[in-house]
Parts: C-alpha cells; structure tokens; sequence
C-alpha cells in the first residue's frame, strides 16, 4: 500500500504544473494550484519515504516494455535521497510564487511549472525504481524536463548556450548509462535491482563501473566531466538552480552509490578511483570557484567541489568494503549521504539567497552589489548561514558531514594497506575547506558588505514572505543538523543497512564510531561563550561613550565605494596559484605615450576543460563530420524512414 | 571527582590568565636583544585594562557582522583550548576526531575576522583579508598533515591523547618524525599568529601586514577583545608544540602543568629571538615558506609509516 502511495505522490508532482495550462496567460490560479499539489504529493512522499527507512516498501507489477517491470522498492539508500527532493522541490515552488511569477512571466511561467514538476518527478521515479528500464524512463524524463526548465528564458543567447550544452552532456550521459546496464544485463541476466550481482566477471564488473562512473559522473558534475553544470545553474531560475544543485545532480551520486552496492566484493581500485575522482572534483571545484564573479556561476562550482567531498566519502566506503572493514563503509558512507543532505540544503539556501539579491538588483555580478546587508538584512542573514554551513564550520550542518569524511580518511591512514590514501586525502579536504572559506568570506562580503558598488544596490529591498519563508526552513533545517547532529544517525544506519547489509550487521550504531552527542555540546558551549563574550562588551561599552565615523582611510577624508577592494582582487592571488588550471584571460590596457588614454583591466577566468578543450574539440569534429551534412535536410517524413531503417537494421542484427 | 574538577580549574584559570603574558614576554624578548629596556612583561594586561575602559567608535558602514567578529573569534579560541590537554593530563572536551573540531574553530574565527574587514569597506582591510583567506589554503592542510602524524603514532583520534601519555613512546619510536612535525607545526603557529616572518605585529604599515590591517578600524573594548584574542590563540597552538616538544609525564599534575607553563615561556622567548634575527618576508615567498612546511610534515609521515 505505501508503494502505491509513493507513486500517488510522484504523480501529483509529476501533474502539478499541467492544471496551470488550462487557465490564461496572467491568471495566478494555475500557479498556486501548481504549488499546492506539489506540497501534498511531496508530504505523502516524505512520509513514505521517513517509513522506509525503518521497513523498506516495495511492489512489483508487470509492464508490457521489453525488459521491463514495474518494480518499485523504497529502501533506506533511496529514501535518504528522496528526503531532499520531497523538502527542496515545494519549498522552491512556493519560492517561486513571488519569483516567478504569472503575471510577470506571462510567456514562460506555465512551461517552467509544467517542467518543474515533470523533472521533480522523474528524478522521484528513478530514486524509487527499481528496475533497469524503470530507472531509465525517470532518468530521461528529469534529463529532459531539466533542459526545458534550464531554458526557461529561451530569448537570452547565453540561456540557450548552457542549454545546448547541458542537453549534449545529458545525451552522453543517458548513452553511457545504457551502455552500462546493457553490460551489466549481459552479464546477470536480469534487468532487476533486486539480485546481486555477485557472479559478474571481473571484465564485465570494471566496465559497469567505468561507465557508471563517467555517465552518473556527468550528471554529477565531477570534474572534468562537469562541463554543462556552471552554465545551467548560473542561468536557470534560482528556484531551478536550488532544485537542481540540491537534488538533481544527487541522482548520479545515488547511480553510482547504487551501482556499487551491487557488488558485494569490489576492487580496491574501484574506491581509489572515486577518492581520486572526488579530491579532483574537490579541490579544482572551489579553486574555479574562487575565479568567478558571477554569483550563481560561483554557487554553481561549488556544486563541484561538494559532490567531490560526497565522491571522496563514498570512495572511503567502498575501499572499506573492499578491504573488509566495516568502520570505513560506515563513517565514509555516513559522511557522503549525511553530505547529500546538508549540500542539498545549504546549497538550495545560497541560491535562493542568490536568487532574492538578483530579484532586488537585477544583476549577478557580484563588482557590481555591496552593502547589501543593509538594505536586505533577512537575505544577507541567510546567506551567511549558508556560507558558514558551505565551507564545514562548526557549528552547522556542513561540519557534521565533513567530519565523518575526516574520520573515515583517518582511519584509511591507521591501516597500513590504505594509509597513502588518508595521508592525501585529509589535507586535501583541509584544502577544500580553506579555499571554501576564502571564496565564500569574498562572496558574502563582496555582495553584502562595505558600500555599494553601483546604483543598482540603492533601491534593494528585502523580498516577502514566499520568498523568504522558504529560505527561514532551509536555515533551521542546517541549524537543527548542525546542532542536533545524533538525530539522523537513524536515517544514515537504515541507508548502510541498504547499500552494505553485511557491514551494517557488524559495526553497530553510528554514535559509537563518531561523537554526535557532544558536536550538539560543542555547539551549545560555542554560542553560550559566544554569549559571555558579547555580554562583556555590551558592559563594558555601556560606560564609555560610542561614536560613529567613516571608515579610517588612513587619513583620507573621502574614501568611496570604487576604493573598495573588489571580488576578482580578493581572489586574485589565489587565481594565481591555481593558474596552471584557471588558465585566466588577463586584457590589459596599460597607459602608455606622451597622453596616456585611460588605463583598463579586466580579467575573467573561463571553464578551461568547456572552453579550451570540449568546444574546440567539437568544432573541429562538426566540421570533419560536415561530409555527411547532405543527410541533415530538413524533411521529417525522410528522418522517420532513417529511424524506421535503424530499427529494421537493429532487429537483425539481434537477432 | 574533586580532583577533575581542581584540574578543570586550574586548566581554566591558566587559560584565561596567562596569554597576555606570553605576548609581554616576546615584546621583551625583542627589546632585551635589541639592547633595550621595553615595556613591563604585563603591558598586555595594562592595555587590556585600558582599551575595556575605552569609548568606542564604528564606522558608518558597517554592520552586526563587525561588531560580531570579536565575540567569534574569543569564543572559538576558548572553545578550543578546552579540546588541549594542558601538561599532557586529560582535557575539558575530548573526542573521537576533536582535531578537526579543533582546526574548523580557528576557520569559524577567520570566516568572520575577514568579513569584519570587508564590512568597513576600507580598501587595506580588504587586502588584508585576501591575505589571511589566500596564506590559510596553505597552512590548514600543514596542520593536518602534522597532526596526521601524531595519529598514526598515538593511534588516536583525539587531542587529549595525541599530546597526552602517548607522546613519549612516540619520541622513542619515531623521534626524527616528531622533529619535523615540531618544525611544521612551529612555522603554522607563526603564520597563523601573524608573527614575523609572515608579518611583523608592530609596523603601523597598513600595506605589509596581514591581522593588524583587518582590524584596523576596531576600537575600545573590543579591540582589546581582539587583542586578547590574539594571545588566546597563540596560548592554544602555542600549547599543541609545546605538548610535542615537552615529552616529561611525571605523572603529577602539578609538576606536568608547571613544566608546560615553563615550556610555553621558552616558547615565547623562542618566538622572540625568531623576530629579532629575522626580517618580514616579502609576500610573494610567504606561500613557499609555508609549502616547505606542509612538505615537512609530509617527509614525517613518511618517517613514521614506514
């Protein structure tokens, strides 16, 4: 029955957005209609999926696609990844009220909802799914849905840019995908999630995981193969970036995660290969993110460098399973998953922290705002909660996770079989932190504090309540797991029960491996001392007299916001280190001559692996394969007779 | 029960009390060699006093986030003291992987000490905040690598026995590992403390500093919290070298803690002699100092896992 229930609330969100197109171009009633039936499905599904974890559900119908069966099994893995679905997709539809709304977006507010629930949906489908083609089905209509919504403002020239580029990746991916259950089917014989794959030679099982890890590791975002992910976050809604920084790109960590539980004995390769992956991802995510002056482009690498920590967290659990050791499957799995929730909701929290200021501004460019804390107290509020929660500082969520990926790595070292990869990958995550800091003290302070840059800042205002209501639940959400961290041992035990059933047999409760309960005393005492300290200097300076002046320049009476030091200077140096991979585009105009015309600078740092290797090298194929151009002519009845003969020739040659 | 508590006491006491001292003790230090008398070893005190009695004046563009950044930064700093056993006897706190709690502390004090430097919107703090955000990349992942190696050898997860009875059968063991960590570990505590030769506390030079420059429009009360700050933070790392370096356990807690206040002294005057013989790095060899550092603890794990 709770199987059936989770399928109800699939479908309300998967037709949330359909009664809209019934109503006219300016009428608020499909919008509110939309978001309605996207809370109730997404509360029917949170209670499924919050039941799961104690018993999983499943059920099993037949489907008359070949291979296919309408099996749908909810356990602990895929209930932990339904959460944030069932959390972030509601809380950015009722963002989206005042965001986005009809009146405003008369042309494209109807297909964005319709798109926004079809995608929310299908990437339900495929967490629940459990068979192959099942599976598929969701994971092409959230590919597809994804792109209509990315595209939303198909008018802007850059919009439709990250949208080509997102839909080729997303073809890749799909391809690779198949290609990977295809071996994985000719290997076990089944199209079911169910049977374990334990009999898979060890060719076979490589290849399953080579292309599971580059076809869910596009979708992932993990570097290189992360080429469509800044352009499509950056230029899609902000409710659409959260939605799809915070869940979307968590269904190719689920693919992999699931595609790894099959095997109840993987090479030790296999989880070097994903601590790799993921310390890559990591490091070079946030150093690229440090480059960026886009606010949302920034956001968007460091969509990046988190799936790398979740990447090197999983890495530490299958290594553990290989070497048999039941602590390593638990803090490495524990650290990835607890990862997967925290980053889907501090994530969600920036962007639509970001989406407010670009509402109030109009733009993202982050040398352009400043001072913003002023005139949006509430949005600057949560966007700092983010940014503490992003870059892992105690005492909120971001630490928690983080901290189960140092122990797990720590324990790597103890052992003398893996001790090399803990000794590179804690100070790799120690890098990761730090470089997060730095690109988030001067995200936060280049849009929020000082003095505004640009006349843009002048008239900002905090947005309403559908706005920020969403963001007020999204910040306690970290609050809570920052400091009540022994709640979702539970949730994060079901989830190992899933992925390694022997191991969770034998390494008991999660509180034993690591302490949850004094992270929530830690945290008390910081903000009690926290306290004290804030007490003595309101009594101290209660007696002496408070003044209020410019900022000392040094003498100079005059100082204006132009002074300020600007995003791309604080980030310079450490552009600099990292530009043997930023590779930076440096234009100077140097004065020079007897009349110097006005001196100019401008420097922007591209998407090396897009722009200097996956665009060329595509160029240059389109232009070897322009032989066979006379094939594209334009006549759609002749397309129909090629897919007719590829189907015909397909037929045959299975046979 | 009651002994704890007496040890819980005098932890608190010593680390409330005692780290103005040690900064007094390096100005001195600075002033013997250089053939000067200097200020009384507790001038820190004087000025503590002085600046609490302080009016105060906040620029007009700043907001909460300024005022915050002293509260943050004391309270991270005490928070993480309580994590270090002092004498090599138990800490307050004490868990399974404090040292990451440890390290993310002094990152939470950072994070907030840079944005009150962008909040004044003063050009020179900004750059100062650039510096202290861009040299920490390189001197969290030093610590790391130091600590990592106190955990292998200790085979602990936590500060308190890290630093505790295990560190003198890690000098037996692996005695050349621990030199390079102390190395390692000496140079974070310098730059992490904006000591010379990563930057010089006393130049009122704007341009070459780093922690004076971002906290340039701070007064009253609470620029004497950020100087006692200051001191808390190089009482907590200086404390961590100084748990390596001082391997004696007698076993009574009296003589431990009066052996690590002597070591913490030295330290100073170590500290000290490092300023007078030094001069302040030019800012583009501070990355290369602070890489040899993270090698040299590299080379330590080397030595200890072999």
């Amino acid at each position: 029955m709770r199987a059936e229930l989770v399928l109800v609330a699939l479908g309300l969100v998967a037709v949330s957005g359909v009664p809209g197109l019934l109503f006219g171009r300016s009428s608020p009633v499909g919008e509110r209609v939309a978001a309605f039936l996207l809370i109730l499905g997404s509360v029917l599904g949170l209670l499924v999926a919050l039941g799961a974890m104690a018993e999983p559900v499943s059920l099993a119908r037949a489907w008359p696609v070949p291979g296919g069966e309408l099996a749908v099994r909810v356990d602990g893995l895929a209930a932990l990844f339904l959460v944030p679905l069932f959390v972030v997709a509601p809380l950015g539809s009722i963002y989206g009220l005042e965001y986005w709304p009809q009146r405003d977006h008369a042309d494209d507010g109807r297909k964005l909802r319709l798109f926004y629930g079809l995608q929310a949906a299908g990437i339900g489908l495929l967490l629940v799914a459990a068979n192959a083609v099942l599976f598929l089905v969701g994971w092409e209509t959230m590919a597809l849905a994804a792109f209509f919504c990315i595209t939303t403002e198909d008018r802007d020239e850059a919009v439709r840019q990250s949208g080509y580029v997102y839909l080729v990746a997303t073809r890749i991916g799909t391809l690779l995908i198949f290609a990977m259950f295809a071996v994985l089917h000719a290997a076990s014989g089944t199209w079911s999630f169910a049977a374990p794959a334990t009999a898979i030679a060890p060719s076979a099982a490589t290849a399953v995981f080579v292309l599971a890890l580059l076809g869910f590791g596009i979708k992932a975002g993990l570097m290189p193969l992360h080429v469509w992910l800044p352009g499509a976050h950056a230029n899609a809604p902000s409710h659409v970036s959260a939605l799809m920084s915070g869940v979307l790109i968590k269904t190719g960590i689920y693919g992999i995660a699931r595609v790894c539980s099959f095997f109840d004995h993987p090479p030790v390769g296999w989880g070097v290969a994903l601590l790799v992956a993921g310390a890559v991802s990591g490091v070079l995510g946030v150093a690229f993110a440090v480059g960026q002056h886009d606010l949302k482009r920034l956001l968007a690498y460091h969509s990046v460098e988190n799936i790398g920590i979740i990447t090197m967290g999983l890495g530490v659990a299958v290594v553990g399973r290989a070497v048999g050791s039941a602590p390593l499957v638990a803090l490495g799995l524990a650290g990835a998953l607890l990862h997967v929730w925290n980053h889907a909701l501090f994530k969600a929290l920036l962007f639509l922290s970001a989406g407010s200021v670009l509402h109030a501004t109009g733009t993202r460019e982050m040398d352009q705002l400043g001072g913003l804390a002023k005139r949006m107290p509430r949005t600057a509020f949560a966007f700092l909660l983010g940014a503490v929660a992003i870059c892992g500082l105690p005492p909120l969520n971001g630490f928690v996770s983080e901290l189960f990926v140092y122990l797990g790595l720590f324990h790597m070292f103890g052992s003398d079989r893996t001790w090399v990869m803990g000794a590179i990958g804690a100070p790799a995550l120690a890098l990761i932190g730090a470089l997060a800091l730095a690109c988030f003290a001067k995200a936060h302070g280049a849009v929020f504090l000082g003095q505004g840059r640009s006349s843009r800042v002048a008239r900002a205002h905090d947005p309403g309540a559908a706005m920020l209501g969403p963001m007020a639940l999204l910040g306690l959400a970290c609050m809570f797991i920052g400091f009540a961290p022994a709640v979702v041992s539970p949730v994060l035990e079901s989830a190992t029960a899933a992925w390694a059933p022997e191991v969770a047999a034998v390494v008991g409760p999660l509180e034993a491996l690591a302490p949850l309960h004094i992270l929530s005393v830690t945290g008390v005492a910081l903000l009690a001392l926290a306290g004290v300290a804030a007490a003595l200097i309101v009594r101290s300076s209660r007696r002496a007299p408070i003044a209020s002046a410019l900022t000392w320049d040094c003498g100079y009476a005059a100082p204006s916001p132009r002074m300020q030091y600007t995003a791309s200077s604080f980030a310079q140096t450490l552009v600099t280190f990292f530009s043997w991979a930023l590779r930076p585009d440096v234009h100077r105009g140097a004065p020079g001559g007897l009349f110097p015309p006005p001196a100019t600078f401008h420097t922007h740092v591209p998407d090396t692996v897009l722009d200097r290797a996956v665009l060329p090298l595509s160029r240059g194929g389109a232009r070897a394969l322009g032989w066979f151009r006379w094939v594209q002519h334009g006549n759609v009845h002749l397309y129909i007779v090629y897919m007719l003969a590829a189907i015909v020739v397909l037929v045959l040659v299975s046979r | 029960m009651l002994e704890r508590l007496l040890h819980l006491a005098a932890q608190l006491a010593i680390t409330l009390v005692f780290p103005p001292l040690l900064v007094g003790l390096i100005t001195k230090t600075k002033a013997v060699i250089a053939g000067r008398i200097g200020p009384p070893v507790l001038q820190p005190y004087y000025d503590l006093v002085k600046l609490a009695r302080k009016g105060s004046v906040f620029s007009t563009t700043t907001t909460w986030i300024f005022r915050a950044s002293p509260v943050v930064g004391i309270a991270t700093a005490f928070l993480a003291s309580l994590l270090i056993p002092l004498g090599g006897h138990e800490a307050p706190i004490s868990f399974t992987g404090d040292l990451v709690l440890f390290a993310y502390l002094f990152g939470l004090a950072r994070f907030f000490t840079v944005s009150a430097a962008l909040d004044t919107g003063s050009a020179f703090e900004g750059m100062g905040g650039a510096r202290e955000a861009t040299f920490s990349c390189l001197a969290e992942p030093a610590l790391f690598l130091g600590l990592l190696v106190l955990v292998k050898r200790s085979g602990a997860l936590s500060l308190a026995t890290m630093l505790g009875a295990a560190v003198p059968g890690t000098w037996l063991s692996s005695g050349a590992a621990l030199v390079l960590v102390v190395a390692s570990l000496f140079v974070v505590l310098l730059a992490e403390n904006c000591r010379v030769p990563f930057d010089d506390p006393n130049t009122h030079l704007e341009l070459t500093m780093i922690h004076e420059v971002m906290v340039l429009d701070h007064s009253g009360p609470a620029l004497g919290m950020i100087f006692y700050g200051a001191a808390l933070k190089l009482f907590v790392l200086g404390a961590i070298v100084i748990g390596i370096v001082v391997p004696v356990r007698t076993g009574s807690y009296a003589l431990d803690l009066g052996l690590f206040v002597a070591g913490m002294l030295l330290l100073s005057v170590v500290i000290g002699i490092v300023e007078s013989v030094m001069a302040r790095l030019r800012l583009r060899q501070v990355p290369s100092l602070l890489v040899g550092a993270c090698l040299l603890s590299a080379f330590a794990i080397l030595l200890a896992s072999r």
